[in-house]
Parts: structure tokens; C-alpha cells; sequence
């Protein structure tokens, strides 16, 4: 939750609805007749300005209403929706999204306007007259009308409604009130209470008669009656003065004041800021279900029960074989409880993934537009769940990812038509769960890439040498390399000055990894291997030398034993034979210059990323190590092979190698070797 | 101090709603749609019920129905938000049940208002 600001809080919730009700909108571009739809844009809007005006939010509530009326009239069926309406909804969201970042909405006013007139145009002239705020929301801002003086005193007599009771009005409130208004004489009507027979108890008999002060109003007297007025028989007479009757009145409580909740010195964002709307800042809430915080609960109440037997067993003295005994039964369990609450905790980071790929409907949808392209979004494992964190940075190299598939992937329908290809271009996001990690995968059935393309720009770009030879997972890992996409390349689409390269790197920030097929003329399939969470992971602890260090079993196919003989064979090659495959490996006692001599019997732990596998001899396999990931510092975080580092059971540190370095590193001693011949 | 549920699906409206009624020594319970408040208000007795008419799962007018029904809610007053202008919400919720009415946009003040008019504080 976000704290106690109601602010804070409103700014995120809008961004849902403006997601949840985008959502909509471009389901109902498919399906302009659906009522479902329409009513929750409908909703969606009436909400948002509801919430927005409560929040000061005036500018985003003005706007908002006019966005509300047109969909009350496509509710009501007096308008029908229209493709060109949803293109202009969609737009008037963002315009939606800026207000709600920027209060008053000064900066972008122009924008508003714009949207207004366009919308207006739209609908004709016929819902002109609907565009401002609507009568009855005003006059209840009005004040009360001057009462009418020159009277000694009121006579007030009321009868309230039969189910007041029932419906939870107090009488004898109503007459404190009464009382503090300076009412006298107060006189109880008995005549419509029933015989006790007939007496019903929740029903309400009584009738009062009583006076009240001139100096009181009569729109202070019908206010004590606000909510009761038009069911009940009340009649306020002005004695020495002619006698009035009272027709109904009290629409509402004046609701004119500014907010008293203080915008404190929050930084409103300008909107220039936004560009696009998925550079929306990410909302530092995470919205826990509720089962999953009493499980919590439950983990950390074993936790204190542990805790008790623990100083209980400490007090009556830990010896003998019992003592033991009870000492590492205790043990155990909080090994348990650490796991358990390792995992709980996690969950409770979780997000759907459903969150991330809704925002790239409308990307698609923008995108076809821009491209004139004709695209289908096919998504699958929404309910996917992943780290808040990793969620919110993969947005930028998905969309990267997304634009290129549409960009240069997808063909244009003549040119499908003439591949003999369905004429709208399939786009498809999938995700699913494997073991301690996330499968994202983009995949599109466009005109897939093209060696001969790569090779020419690798080339031209000093990449590889002309003639080079590759295989072809080397020649299109080569679009991940820096400095392989070039300005000449870059259109309005993928024109954020972002190559690939950053999106590999991006994602292999987080620990994953990408990978990508392609077919030529058939598509491409781009798949990322993200991990759940970023704070604690599986590992392997080695030792190498007098060092500790951590490898992530995600990535740990194997381990081997190197025989002594094994090893000097092995010399100056550095390549082991594992199931007809030569596998390179690194000494790590070598890479790291521990300056010991090599264990009689060492050890090779097979790591693999992205197909491409390397061994790591290590002295020692010391076993599984639950590994809380603790960031290296500022100094030491440029060092290569080191991701990270963890705090061991014992106090000392052990290093978390970076895999991906190490692959890479092992792939280019190979390389050397094979130059060498 | 008084025992008070807010039932509203916007989590801002219940934040400010809190805010405001804890700030004058009400203790507050929230319900995020009509079917969860029906639930706490089938289990717990309030000295009153603040509630959104335009709510997923369960809308307001239902639920004020079925609170009435409930033995344990008797006589509790049900004040229910809206923003519409036009009358015809009013009068259903008041049929179904409703004791009164604060109209969105409000302020924290009017809300204690309300509260202070219908608990007689």
C-alpha cells in the first residue's frame, strides 16, 4: 500500500483504470457492438472523474466528463461506436494520463482542447450542449437561498417516514439536533400509535411538534430533515408571519470547499516527460491478495512458536544426547520456516504478467496504425506471474523487442498476399513458467531475417571479417552485438536510438537471458529467460583455492570429476569430450590467480546459457546454497565474472560468478584456440 | 468512537475516507465491493455502513438490500455515495434501504457532517 497519502494512492489506481478501461476500448475496436464493453468505458470514466474531482483533481474531472458523456450516449444508444470513436478515446486517455500526473493540467491544456473540439466534431452538434459540467452537479454548489425574516419564531411538526427505523434514521438524534438549534416545547403526537396488538416495533408512530428560535433558518431546519425530507410530513411555520408549507428541497450537502488534504511537496512530472504511454512511471505499490498476506502471518506466528521452544531449550540447558536432540529438531524447523518464509515473501512480490502485456495492446494497435500494417496480438500465460521489479523492467526491452517485429518483421498485406501469407501479420506473446524462471516469447510469422542482410551489415560494420565463418545461431547472436544497428536503419518506429544490444544487456541485467530463431520467410521467435525474482537465488558453492564462490544452478548442467591425467592431457587445450561434444573449459584457479596449488582431484561444473555450454574447473563442490543476492559495490562492480556477492552461513563472503561473462569468455578462449589452429 | 465500515471499489475513496473518520476517533473497516461488505457486515455489528453504489461483484442498491435483511445490522445507518445527479439513484437506494446520501465530489468536512448528523456525536 502507499502509505497515508490518498494522492499517491489516487494517482496510482487512476493509472489502473485508465489501463483496465485502455483495455477495454481496444476490445470494443473489435467488437464496436458490445454492450459489456461499452459499460465498463462507461464506468471507467464515470470513476475516474468521481474520484478525480475528490482528489482536486479538477482538470481531469473536467475533461473526463466529456469523455463520460459521449459513452453515456453510446450507452444509451444514441450514438453508435465507431472505430474513429475508440481512436479518439484512446487519445483522450493519454490526454487522461497527463492530467493525472500534472493536477492542473496548465501544461497541456492546448492538448485537451484539441481532443474537445475533435470529439465534438465527431459527435455533431447534437451533444454540443452537453459539454459542460451538468446543471444539477452546479446548483448543488449553490448556496442557501436568504431566508425569509420578520417572524418571532418557528413552529415546527414532523411525522417521519413509517421504515425510518428500519432504514436507520434515529428520531431521537434528529431531535438533539433539534435541541441544539434551540428547540422548546417539544410535544409528542401519539394519536397514530396502534393498539399494542397491532404494534409493529420497527415501524416508526410517533409524531413532534416543537418551536424553534427565528434566529434559525428554515434551510437550517430542513437540513436536520436532509435525508428524510421528501418521505416524511414536515411543516414549518413562521409564527407572526404568514404561514409557509415546504415543498422539498436539500439536494445534496454543499460540496464547494477546496480539499483540505494538502498536496504536500510532491514533484508533479511535466508532460513533456510522457512520451508514449508506456513510459508510465512505476507505481510503488504492489497489491498483495489477502490469503497470501495470512500466510504470511501464519509462517512468522511458527516462527515465534520456534522462537519460545528455542530460549525455553536455552534456559533449561542444552546437554546430553536429549539436548542435542531437541536442538536440532529445532534447527531443522527453522530451516523449514527460512525456506517457507523465503518463498512466501516472494510471492508476495508477485504480479500477473497480464499487467505488463496489456500495455502492449495498445502498442500494437498504434503500431498498425503508424505502419498501415494489419496486426493481431494473440496473447497466452497472462496469469504468469513475475517480480514486480523484473515486470516493470522488462517493459522497455519488450517494447523495443515488439517495434522491431512490427517494424521490420510483419510485411505489409500486399506483400504477405504475394507470399501466399493470411493478409493481417500474427504477432504472438506468450509466457510461461519453467522451474525458477519465466519463458517470454515474442514471435511473429513475417519475413524472418535475412543472413545475407546480417552478414552485409556485419560486415560493413567491422563486425566479423568478410568471409568469416559462422554457424548460424553465431550469425544472428551478431544482432545483439554493439554498434550492429545503425542510423540508416532506424525508422519512426524503432527510431529510439536503441539497437539490441541494450536490449540483451537489459535483460541480462536481470539475470535472463535472450535467444532468437528465425526462419526467412516463415518468422522469428525471440525468447527470453528471465528469472522469478531478483533478490535470492538457487546456487552452487565451489571452492577455488581459498575462495568460495557461488555459481546460479539455473545454469549448472553438470558436474565432472578431471582426473589428474585427464587434466595434463587436457593442457593447453582446455577442452573436455562430453558426449561427442567438445566443451571448452576455464581453470578458475588460473582466472583468478589464487596463487594455490590445484586439488588432487578437481572438479568441472558445466555451466550453459543461450545453447552455449563451458566448463569451470573448481577444487571443491561444497553443495546447494540458498543465496541471498547482495549487489557489489560501486568499486568493484565493473569487474567481469562477478555478478554479485552473498553473506555464507559462517560470516564470510563467497562471490556469485556471472555466467554469461564466464560463457563468453570461455566461447572466445575457444575461438582462440580454433584461429590457433 | 464509533465502529464504521466503508465499502468502495476506488482504494483512494476508502484511503480518504479512513483518513478522515480515523482522524476524528472512528475506528474504520474496509470492504472493496458490495459482496465483501456484505460479508463483514453478516459478522461484525457497525454503528454504521459508508458505501459506493457503483461497485464490481456486488453493486451498492443490492447490497444495502441485503444488509437490511441481516438481524445483526438492524437499525444501522447506511449512508451511500454517488454522483449522480439525476434523482432516480437516490430513490432506489433510499427504497432499498439507505439511511442517507453524501454526494462525490466531498470533502472531508461534509463526510464528518454526515457521520456527526447520523451517530448523533
Amino acid at each position: 500500500m502507499s502509505g497515508q497519502d490518498p494522492i499517491a494512492a489516487f494517482r496510482v489506481e487512476a493509472g489502473e483504470l485508465l489501463d483496465a478501461t485502455e483495455q477495454a476500448l481496444l476490445d470494443l475496436s473489435h467488437d464496436l457492438e458490445s454492450r459489456a464493453l461499452i459499460d465498463t468505458v462507461f464506468r471507467g470514466m464515470h470513476t475516474l472523474k468521481g474520484s478525480g474531482a475528490m482528489f482536486g483533481f479538477d482538470a481531469l474531472a473536467a475533461f473526463t466528463h466529456h469523455c463520460e458523456t459521449t459513452f453515456d450516449s453510446v450507452r444509451k444508444g444514441l450514438i453508435p461506436a465507431t472505430a474513429e470513436l475508440v481512436a479518439l478515446t484512446l487519445a483522450a486517455m493519454d490526454h487522461m494520463r497527463t492530467l493525472v500526473d500534472d493536477r492542473d493540467g496548465s501544461s497541456a491544456s492546448a492538448v485537451g482542447e484539441d481532443l474537445l473540439a475533435r470529439l465534438h466534431a465527431l459527435l455533431g452538434n447534437a451533444h454540443a450542449s452537453a459539454a459542460t459540467l451538468s446543471d444539477g452537479e452546479e446548483a448543488s454548489r449553490v448556496g442557501p437561498a436568504a431566508s425569509c425574516l420578520g417572524h418571532q419564531s418557528w413552529h415546527v411538526t414532523f411525522r417521519l417516514p413509517s421504515d425510518a427505523l428500519t432504514n436507520g434514521t434515529n428520531p431521537l438524534i434528529l431531535l438533539d439536533e433539534l435541541r441544539d438549534l434551540g428547540g422548546t416545547n417539544l410535544a409528542v403526537d401519539l394519536s397514530a400509535v396502534p393498539p399494542l396488538d397491532e404494534l409493529d416495533p420497527t415501524q416508526c408512530h410517533l409524531g413532534w411538534a416543537l418551536d424553534l428560535p427565528a434566529s434559525v433558518t428554515r434551510e437550517e431546519i430542513e437540513d436536520v430533515f436532509i435525508f428524510v425530507i421528501d418521505d416524511m410530513e414536515l411543516s414549518i411555520e413562521a409564527i407572526g408571519n404568514q404561514a409557509e408549507a415546504v415543498g422539498t428541497s436539500g439536494d445534496a450537502l454543499p460540496a464547494s470547499e477546496d480539499l483540505p488534504i494538502k498536496n504536500s511537496s510532491q514533484v508533479v512530472p511535466v508532460a513533456e516527460a510522457r512520451g508514449s504511454p508506456l513510459s508510465r512511471p512505476a507505481s510503488e505499490s504492489v497489491r498483495v491478495p489477502a490469503d497470501r498476506l495470512d500466510l504470511l502471518m501464519d509462517r512468522v506466528g511458527e516462527l515465534v512458536i520456534v522462537q519460545s521452544r528455542l530460549a525455553q531449550l536455552t534456559s533449561n540447558g542444552v546437554s546430553g544426547p536429549a539436548g542435542e536432540l531437541a536442538l536440532r529438531s529445532i534447527s531443522e524447523e527453522v530451516e523449514r520456516l527460512a525456506n517457507e518464509l523465503r518463498d512466501t515473501m516472494m510471492v508476495l512480490r508477485m504480479v500477473p504478467i497480464a499487467s505488463l502485456f496489456g500495455r502492449f495492446r495498445r502498442l500494437v494497435h498504434d503500431l498498425a496504425r503508424e505502419t498501415g500494417k494489419s496486426i493481431e496480438l494473440e496473447t497466452d500465460g497472462e496469469s504468469t506471474e513475475i517480480d514486480k521489479t523484473v515486470s516493470e523492467r522488462l517493459a522497455d526491452p519488450i517494447v523495443h523487442l515488439i517495434r522491431n517485429s512490427c517494424d521490420h518483421g510483419l510485411e505489409t498485406e500486399e506483400d504477405r498476399i504475394a507470399a501466399g501469407k493470411s493478409p493481417s501479420g500474427r504477432l504472438r506473446l506468450s509466457a510461461q513458467q519453467a522451474g525458477g524462471e519465466v519463458l517470454i516469447t515474442i514471435e511473429d510469422d513475417g519475413r524472418g531475417i535475412s543472413r545475407e542482410r546480417v552478414r552485409a551489415k556485419a560486415e560493413a560494420n567491422g563486425l566479423i571479417q568478410p568471409g568469416q565463418v559462422l554457424s548460424d545461431s553465431e550469425l544472428l547472436q551478431l544482432i545483439f552485438q554493439p554498434g550492429f544497428s545503425t542510423a540508416s536503419q532506424i525508422t519512426n518506429l524503432s527510431g529510439r536510438g536503441v539497437g539490441m544490444d541494450v536490449v540483451k544487456r537489459t535483460i541480462e541485467g536481470l539475470r535472463g537471458n535472450i535467444d532468437m530463431t528465425s526462419e526467412p520467410g516463415k518468422g522469428s521467435v525471440i525468447t527470453l529467460r528471465i528469472p522469478l525474482t531478483l533478490a535470492i537465488i538457487d546456487g552452487l558453492l565451489v571452492r577455488v583455492g581459498n575462495g568460495k564462490y557461488v555459481i546460479p544452478l539455473a545454469a549448472v548442467e553438470e558436474c565432472l570429476e578431471l582426473s589428474l591425467e585427464e587434466d595434463i592431457r587436457s593442457r593447453g587445450r582446455s577442452m573436455i569430450q562430453l558426449r561427442e561434444r567438445l566443451v571448452p573449459f576455464l581453470r578458475l584457479r588460473e582466472l583468478f590467480a589464487t596463487g594455490t596449488r590445484p586439488d588432487p582431484y578437481q572438479k568441472i561444473v558445466v555451466i550453459a546459457t543461450g545453447g552455449e555450454r563451458v566448463g569451470l574447473v573448481v577444487d571443491q563442490i561444497i553443495g546447494s546454497h540458498q543465496t541471498v543476492i547482495k549487489s557489489m559495490s560501486s568499486l568493484h562492480r565493473s569487474i567481469p565474472s562477478f555478478s554479485g556477492a552473498t553473506i555464507l552461513g559462517d560470516g564470510g563472503v563467497a562471490l556469485i560468478l556471472d555466467v554469461v561473462q564466464l560463457v563468453a569468455l570461455g566461447q572466445s578462449h575457444e575461438e582462440r584456440l580454433r584461429a590457433a589452429g | 468512537m464509533s465502529n464504521i465500515l466503508t465499502v468502495d471499489d476506488s482504494m483512494s475513496v476508502r484511503m480518504a475516507i479512513r483518513l478522515a473518520l480515523s482522524g476524528a476517533g472512528h475506528a474504520v473497516s474496509e470492504a472493496a465491493d458490495g459482496k465483501e461488505g456484505l460479508d463483514r457486515a453478516s459478522s461484525t455489528k457497525f454503528d454504521m455502513i459508508i458505501t459506493d453504489l457503483n461497485m464490481p461483484n456486488m453493486n451498492g442498491l443490492e447490497m444495502i438490500r441485503e444488509i437490511r435483511k441481516l438481524p445483526i445490522q438492524a437499525g444501522t445507518p447506511i449512508i451511500f455515495l454517488t454522483t449522480e445527479s439525476d434523482e432516480g439513484m437516490k430513490q432506489q437506494a433510499k427504497a432499498a434501504g439507505a439511511t442517507g446520501w453524501l454526494v462525490k465530489p466531498f470533502v472531508a468536512e461534509s463526510l464528518l457532517k454526515v457521520t456527526r448528523k447520523v451517530l448523533g456525536q
